[in-house]
């Protein structure tokens, strides 16, 4: 059984690593739940790039239903060719749109299925994959027959938390919170990205952002992929470690605060937290 | 094996079984992770936790379960105090013996090679400069190795604290703050699909049905589509005791404007008497008969009052008790009339649900609301959503 370490791109840690080869190893779906911009997504692709699978993804959006990833018959078409006497109408197979679900099943090689943000749909949507999860396979009455999976997926199921799953759905996963990524992780990161970074400007940068971070009250906190985003701009604009360390959110802002920070109320509240502490120091 | 770690786990309240117990041998059995405490920690985090409101408890579970373990997993060879001193007393010369003690005494001898070696495991290096004595004391180069000796029994000073010590998900439980967001995906439970309006959407079943009847000839059926149509009043208390949830109250009713399509709201102060308001500002003088109100919105609409229902008794159960005006009918009547009126009806308490039952006035108005008051957390806010929801409502 190949096991998942990360890639070049990719830094997994050790939790995460072991959360995906259980997994795998177990043939258990893998639910993957943290702060946006933690590479939830990500994950799924950079497996199927480590262990050379094929992927599917599933993209869920607030209409979809669980039939969809199955299948879809479009009865419509039949009835439209049927006007026109196609003789295509006799076989209904001609009209079953096979769904993500169906083409992860028949593929030869085991393949990486990805279910992104399972929580956008009703609110009942994981109870409808339940027995598709757990048996991989699902009957199709158009057909009347039963497509099984002929090698077991690895199935990557994201959710933003948006919603509650319910509890069946929960037992026949595996879960996974990614934490937000730690200093020493975030630098990896980092340089995985950026492999020429000075040392300096990089420190400057995540005491910037590690700071606003921890300003309390902030209703969007800036995520690793605002982090990346903000550097590349720092270095497109040639900034320096000093024009960094200018920084007050009073006269100073950020350079490319936009990229960091993307809440109108969020700009001022920390305008209003910083003068607040400026007239306590003003008043000694 | 770890069966009792498991029953642990089970027995404060996480919602682990069998199959997961399971699922944890299995992975053990096809060596997913090296045998070693953290990876272990890692894995039956991944297998026996379903939801991060948990994290945080099986974190303190794990350090608990396996402190005792973990410690007896380190060698340490304790040296007693007395036997140092004995030694010392008899290996060191006279020149020695001083040269103690113009440094600080035995004790100040321990402190600095206790911290040469947490030094010399930072710096991954051997052999630290022992510096003080010249070279001439029992420890240091080439003595005896100082890795594995606790000196005068101070435990823990070595070790790293663990993954799970750090408890670094404290904050997800499900008694959480609210925020906006956070309500509004409570209030999105109070869900009633209904078809009403503008017919936008195909309905399969009909048009087959019709066309079929038609020879074959396409007759397209259209419907309106599902759209959530719940109606629902809002009874706000403001004023006195609730000034300090205020900002609950707003958030609420914010979350609740937007996401609820039909939304009446109305204040009152502290109880329900013959008139409402909805304008703060002009409560003295804009006031809306609370018979309007209630003759005006029907059976449908779901209710929902929020306050902390703590006041003087006779302000509920007294003529003239309002600390207002002198109302003629007693205010528990008032409420009771609501809930006579319309069956799907709910109390959410924003004060904290432990003193409920200590305020008589809250007991009361619970039992007129049939139990159905509901503390203003996330778990309650959904709950009193789902309560609402009654029978389905078919147009």
């Amino acid at each position: 059984m190949s096991e998942f370490k990360g890639t070049e791109n990719y830094i997994a840690t050790e939790e995460l690593q072991i959360a995906v080869n259980a997994a795998i190893a177990l043939e258990k779906p893998l639910l993957i739940k943290g702060e946006p911009g933690t590479g939830k997504t990500l994950l799924a692709f950079e497996i199927a790039k480590a262990l050379n699978k094929q992927i599917f993804t599933w993209h869920v959006k607030s209409t979809t239903i669980a039939q969809q990833g199955l299948y879809e018959y479009d009865a419509v078409a039949r009835l439209r060719d049927s006007q026109f006497g196609d003789s295509k109408v006799n076989d209904i197979s001609h009209y079953i749109i096979k769904g993500k679900m169906w083409q992860a099943f028949e593929s030869e090689e085991q393949s990486v299925l990805l279910i992104d943000e399972i929580d956008k749909a009703d609110i009942e949507f994981p109870n409808d994959l339940l027995l598709e999860l757990d048996k991989m396979e699902f009957y199709c009455y158009e057909l009347q027959k039963t497509i099984k999976a002929k090698t077991r997926p690895i199935v990557i199921i994201t959710s933003n938390n948006e919603k509650e799953l319910p509890d069946a759905f929960l037992r026949r996963c595996f879960f996974h919170y990614i934490r937000f990524p730690e200093r020493q992780t975030m630098i990896d990161i980092i340089n995985v990205h950026f492999p020429n970074l000075e040392d300096d400007l990089m420190d400057e940068a995540l005491k910037v952002f590690y700071g606003l971070r921890d300003i309390h009250g902030i209703k969007k906190k800036p995520s690793t992929s605002e982090l990346i985003d903000w550097i590349r701009l720092l270095k497109l604009g040639k900034n320096t470690v000093e024009d960094l360390q200018k920084i007050d959110y009073l006269s100073t802002q950020p350079p490319y605060f936009g990229s960091l920070l993307k809440n109108e109320q969020d700009y001022e509240h920390i305008a209003k937290s910083k003068r607040s502490t400026q007239n306590t120091f003003r008043r000694f | 094996m770890f069966l009792d770690f498991f029953l642990l786990l089970k027995e404060e309240g996480l919602p682990v079984s069998i199959s997961e117990y399971l699922n944890l041998l299995e992975a053990l059995n096809k060596r997913v992770t090296a045998f070693n405490t953290e990876e272990f920690y890692f894995l039956s985090k991944t297998i026996l936790i379903k939801h991060e409101q948990f994290l945080d408890r099986y974190d303190l579970l794990f350090g608990k379960y396996f402190h005792g373990i973990e410690s007896s997993e380190l060698e340490k060879k304790e040296i007693p105090k007395e036997w140092l001193e004995k030694e010392i007393n008899r290996l060191f010369s006279e020149e020695e013996k001083a040269m103690i003690e113009k440094i600080g005494g035995l004790d100040k001898l321990m402190e600095r090679l206790q911290q040469l070696l947490e030094e010399q495991k930072e710096k991954h290096q051997g052999g630290s400069k022992w510096i003080g004595t010249g070279g001439t004391s029992p420890f240091g180069n080439g003595g005896a190795n100082p890795e594995g000796i606790q000196i005068g029994g101070k435990g823990g000073g070595r070790s790293a604290v663990k993954v799970w010590e750090k408890r670094q998900f404290q904050n997800y439980s499900s008694d959480v703050e609210l925020n906006t967001r956070n309500i509004k995906l409570a209030l999105k439970r109070l869900r009633i699909l209904t078809r009403e309006g503008i017919e936008d959407e195909l309905d399969l079943p009909t048009t087959i049905q019709k066309t079929s009847k038609n020879a074959g000839y396409l007759d397209i059926e259209m419907q309106p589509a599902k759209k959530n149509r719940v109606k629902v009043l809002l009874f706000f208390d403001v004023g006195g005791s609730m000034d300090p949830y205020v900002e609950l109250c707003e958030q609420i009713f914010s979350a609740a404007k937007s996401e609820l399509k039909h939304l009446e709201f109305f204040y009152f102060h502290n109880c329900v008497y013959e008139s409402l308001w909805k304008d703060n500002n002009m409560r003295n003088n804009d006031r809306i008969p609370t018979f309007d109100v209630l003759h005006k919105f029907n059976q449908d609409y779901r209710i929902i009052f929020v306050g902390d229902a703590t006041m003087s008794p006779y302000e509920l159960t007294a003529l003239g008790g309002s600390v207002e005006h002198y109302n003629d009918e007693t205010g528990i009547a008032w409420l009771q009339r609501f809930v006579q009126k319309f069956p799907n009806t709910v109390w959410l308490n924003p004060s904290n649900e432990y003193y409920w039952d200590g305020v008589p006035t809250i007991r009361l108005i619970k039992e007129v609301f049939k139990e159905r008051m509901f503390p203003m957390t996330l778990d309650g806010l959904s709950k009193a959503m789902k309560t609402l929801k009654g029978k389905k409502v078919t147009h």
